[in-house]
């Protein structure tokens, strides 16, 4: 498995073969708080990177979920459509969101690049 | 996604180069809240636990065992002098003058033309010890110079006070069995038992030597206490409440479980339900002002007819309305048939209820429970019905 990358916007993004999976990061998830409901787009979507895909509400407020490349929507994790809690639970494994088919990841942030700037 | 934060981890902020730059005030029990794993948040100026690891539990916790909060941060005003009671009878909407010693009361602070500048709980201390207030945190200020400018001709002084004074809450069916099991915390000779303190009246009580006010008051819909004493004994009393409170469920609880609490329970909060440009009569609370006081700002005032009134709003499924996002009324003959009929000034998925609620100002004649109606969320538009408030009623036990 290929480590992760990162967006300023916190998010997390893994390249597996020809598609991209995409997640919020465990420091989002906490500023979030508790997750009650998640909107992801269809399957089949184009995306355009930096384009609102979804949202991720809390009992407090609700984050946008922005599409960090390029790419057609191959599949969303209808695990977190039914049970949020999975976001806080599981940021970085079963608290996935989308899966994103394209070749390639363009620069993104390290996880060092990503966690400096955090403070 | 988006994200803000404020980072917080105990250390003395660093030198700024900015000397206007603020720094957010820190309660007495700081420290602990960083000790417990709260994720703080600057709140009116004030540095606050939003929540210890989960909003969601913690508000289960208030319902079903027992919380507890750092309310320090609220705003805290004396008045003292042998025309006290006259004086707050003409400068608050309730009148102050027929509370018994040691009792509270919700009232409300209004301009002359009737809008509401806070909203208060005054407490009747005994002997001559006068009244002490308790305001929101972020209208402390305002709060404080209305009532000095309506204490002139009054022999009574109004001062701001708990420069040095934490509050702690508990609240939740198990509050009272907490507070009992804590061991260095006695009532005052004369002063009434916890077991007998009716609700919305004070007690007067030691710990470690220390007095402690204590009200049998809250804004969680649930039974429960708060506590004011001197900054110094707080961390003490924070502690020994958690320990005591361990096996009665206590968890310390955040500003993210208050506000859904409250909600549910259909209590207002300044700010969202209560604006200078709102009446109490809008908020459903006309009762909190008596117009047969001879004298008092905002008497008389008027609210204008047809103004919006404030409804619950309860729909199915999993996405909320929101302060601010418009409420509609849907399939009418107007262009595109929608018509924006109302605002929402609360909304949350209700933890405790399992579906979204909301309040909201709309159109009176749209008030009437049953009443189907719409709020936009973003793009799209979720249908609610108009239901009576509150929400969520406490077990009777």
């Amino acid at each position: 498995m290929t480590e992760l990358r990162y967006t300023a916007d916190h998010e997390w993004v893994r390249l597996e073969g020809d598609s991209v999976v995409v997640g919020i990061t465990d420091y989002a998830a906490q500023q979030l708080g508790d997750v009650v409901y998640v909107d992801l787009p269809e399957a089949g979507a184009r995306v355009a990177a930096g384009a609102t895909i979804g949202e991720i509400e809390s009992t407090k407020s609700v984050g946008e979920l922005f599409a960090p490349i390029d790419g057609t929507v191959a599949e969303v994790n209808q695990a977190v459509v039914d049970g949020p809690e999975l976001v806080n639970a599981e940021p970085f494994g079963g608290g996935w969101l989308v899966r994103l088919s394209a070749h390639e990841v363009p620069e993104l942030l390290s996880e060092a690049e990503y966690r400096a700037g955090l403070s | 996604m988006t994200a803000s934060s404020t980072r917080d981890d105990g250390a003395p902020p660093p030198p700024t180069d900015d000397p206007f730059d603020a720094v957010p005030r820190r309660t007495a029990l700081h420290a602990a809240h960083l000790a417990a794993g709260a994720r703080m948040v600057d709140f009116a100026g004030w540095s606050m636990p939003v929540s210890y690891g989960s909003d969601l539990a913690e508000h289960h916790a208030v319902r079903q065992a027992a919380g507890l909060f750092d309310l320090s941060h609220m705003g805290l005003l004396r008045v003292r002098g042998p025309e006290a009671a006259a004086f707050l009878d003409a400068a608050v909407a309730g009148r102050m003058s027929a509370l018994a010693e040691r009792q509270s009361k919700y009232t409300m602070l209004l301009s002359a033309e009737g809008g509401i500048l806070d909203d208060l709980v005054v407490t009747r201390l005994p002997a001559d010890e006068g009244f002490a207030i308790v305001a929101n945190a972020g209208n402390r200020d305002v709060v404080f110079s209305a009532l000095r400018e309506r204490a002139a001709g009054f022999a009574a002084v109004v001062r701001p006070a708990g420069e040095r004074t934490a509050i702690l809450a508990v609240q939740g069916p198990s509050s009272r069995a907490v507070l009992e099991a804590l061991p260095g915390l006695a009532v005052e000779e004369g002063a009434p038992a916890l077991g007998a303190l009716r609700y919305y009246r004070t007690t007067a009580g030691v710990f470690e030597g220390v007095p402690v006010l204590i009200g049998r008051t809250g804004y969680t819909g649930e039974d429960g206490f708060e506590l004011f004493l001197d900054d110094s004994a707080a961390p003490s009393l924070w502690a020994a409440l958690l320990e005591a409170g361990r096996p009665h469920g206590l968890v310390p609880c955040g500003l993210a479980a208050r506000d859904t609490l409250r909600l549910e329970a259909g209590m207002p909060l300044y700010g969202h339900e209560l604006s200078l440009e709102t009446t109490p009569a809008q908020a459903g609370l006309g009762r909190v002002v008596d117009e047969t006081k001879e004298r008092f700002v905002g008497k008389g005032a008027v609210t204008p007819p047809g103004a919006r009134v404030l409804v619950g709003l309860a729909a199915e499924g999993r996405r909320a309305g929101r302060a601010g996002f418009p409420v509609l009324l849907t399939g009418g003959d107007g262009p595109g048939g929608d018509r924006e009929a109302g605002v929402v000034t609360s909304g949350a998925l209700s933890p405790s209820l399992g579906h979204p609620i909301a309040m909201a100002l709309v159109e009176p004649a749209l008030a009437e429970p049953g009443t189907a109606l719409a709020i936009r969320i973003r793009d799209t538009l979720l249908p609610a019905s108009v239901v009576t408030l509150p929400f969520y009623r406490k077990a009777t036990r």
